[in-house]
């Protein structure tokens, strides 16, 4: 018999309660269990930064926590990025605008840890950037649109505040 | 790449922890599964029981005890770096952070799950054996007390029983003139160091009057480097003295892998303690004891 519990949690602002096998990843569990496939799983053990996803407003790897760990807890996927109307955020249109990503693997884990980021350090320099990002593993873009895209969306959003 | 089906505990207690550990063979203990959960997505590890310490209340925390300060073993490594206490009363221990994995996985990662991993290249059992500080573990019969010295038994094996779990930690503060210098090398940060230096120097009258240094990454273990400490003290914080640490550090045991040698360890200890030295004696901030 599997190990099962009844979970209940808020998921880009809508709460949703699931019964997950207590061995399920909180990134397989948005995946499979809510159909959110925007967080890609890449490595699973913590490396690549792809699964990244925001718990109580925190950049974590999603394949390190457990579904019944965020039981009760709040989580934003990148999915629940974008504007209320549908429209790229300003993060978001930054990597549009500057060309930070290719295939767009490692995408979801770039903003979700880029928004946790930017939110505590707002004006950044460059080497913050750099070493904010340090946990992502990008194979397409050589990192700089990247950089350039949160450094821009930096500036966007303290005009914007 | 998924973990091997267990049976998850989330005790709310400590005792209840502890006696779910005495009453399950083959349990881990769950933390910030920053480690343990990569064991358990490749099944390197494969346990029946997983004891779940994240929902227990009282023993994450930072508390300011005057000569020392308490800090329970849920506390994550992300507010190690944010507490106002520990950046008065133990500031090594922030800038050490800025070493260990990411700052997402800082986040999740506690400094208990690191002291019970324990990594022999990991930051926080180097701090902790620069601070030689102590630790409070709880079991069946209570709670017991060690200094971190007796904490290694072995490569990544630390005096714990399966039915015991670490609460939490006492660092003891160095009051006075007192500076910290933390450095390391890794291939790519965020790795696991090849070797890290820790040191703290209080200085008096221009001359050192206490002195600690640990390694970590050289050995099974940290090392601390006892013969240079007693031998910095009443010298003057100068070149001298640190080059002289620094061949004692060269003469360390140290571990051969299958990307670097024992002799570079050893080279690189006589290095990282020597940069560590100068900085500590090149950020000594007066500080009172007792104020935080």
């Amino acid at each position: 018999m599997a190990d099962t519990r009844d979970i209940e949690l808020t998921v880009n602002g809508e709460s949703h309660a699931a019964n997950v096998e207590t061995r399920t990843s909180l990134g397989d569990f948005l995946r499979h269990g809510l159909g959110l496939t925007g967080t890609h799983m890449g490595c699973e053990h913590g490396v690549c930064g792809a699964c990244t996803v925001m718990v109580d407003g925190e950049a974590v790897r999603s394949c390190l926590m457990l579904a019944v760990q965020a039981n009760g807890h709040e989580v934003t996927t990148v999915e629940g990025l974008a504007e209320d109307d549908g429209t790229l955020n300003a993060l978001q249109a930054a990597f549009w605008k500057h060309h930070g990503l290719q295939c767009g693997f490692c995408t979801p884990g770039m903003l979700t840890t880029l928004t946790a980021f930017l939110r505590d350090n707002p004006d950044p320099s460059e080497r913050d950037v750099r070493e904010a990002i340090s946990g992502n593993i990008c194979r397409c873009t050589g990192y700089q649109g990247i950089v350039d895209a949160a450094l821009d969306a930096a500036k966007t959003m303290q005009k914007g505040s | 790449m998924k973990p091997a089906p267990f049976t998850y505990h989330d005790p709310t207690t400590a005792d209840e922890a502890v006696a779910l550990l005495a009453t399950h063979e083959d349990a881990k203990v769950l933390a910030g599964g920053q480690s343990l959960m990569p064991m358990l997505n490749m099944r390197f590890v494969v346990p029946d029981h997983v004891v779940d310490l994240n929902r227990i209340d009282g023993i994450a925390g930072i508390r300011d005890a005057g000569d020392h300060v308490e800090i329970g073993a849920m506390t994550r490594q992300r507010d190690l770096m944010r507490d106002a206490v520990i950046a008065a009363k133990a500031p090594i221990i922030p800038a050490a952070l800025h070493w260990v994995g990411h700052f997402q996985t800082r986040n999740r990662g506690t400094i208990g799950g690191s002291l019970c991993h324990l990594d022999p290249a990991a930051e926080l059992p180097c701090l902790m054996a620069l601070y030689d500080a102590e630790l409070t573990v709880q079991g069946p019969d209570g709670a017991r007390k060690l200094p971190f010295a007796e904490w290694p038994l072995a490569y990544m094996l630390a005096s714990i029983g399966p039915d015991e779990i670490l609460t939490g930690v006492s660092v003891p503060h160095w009051g006075g003139n007192t500076g910290h210098g933390f450095v390391e090398f890794a291939r790519r940060h965020g790795d696991f160091a090849i070797v890290a230096a820790a040191a703290l120097l209080t200085i008096d009258g221009g001359k050192i009057t206490r002195a600690a240094i640990s390694i970590g990454g050289a050995d099974v273990r940290p090392i601390r480097l006892t013969e240079a400490e007693t031998a910095l003290v009443g010298a003057a914080p100068d070149t001298e003295a640190f080059k002289a640490a620094a061949e004692i550090a060269r003469g360390i045991e140290a571990m051969s892998d299958a990307y670097v040698t024992s002799a570079y360890r050893q080279r690189l200890a006589a290095t990282l303690v020597e940069r560590a030295l100068i900085a500590a004696a090149n950020n000594l901030a007066p500080n009172a004891n007792g104020s935080a």
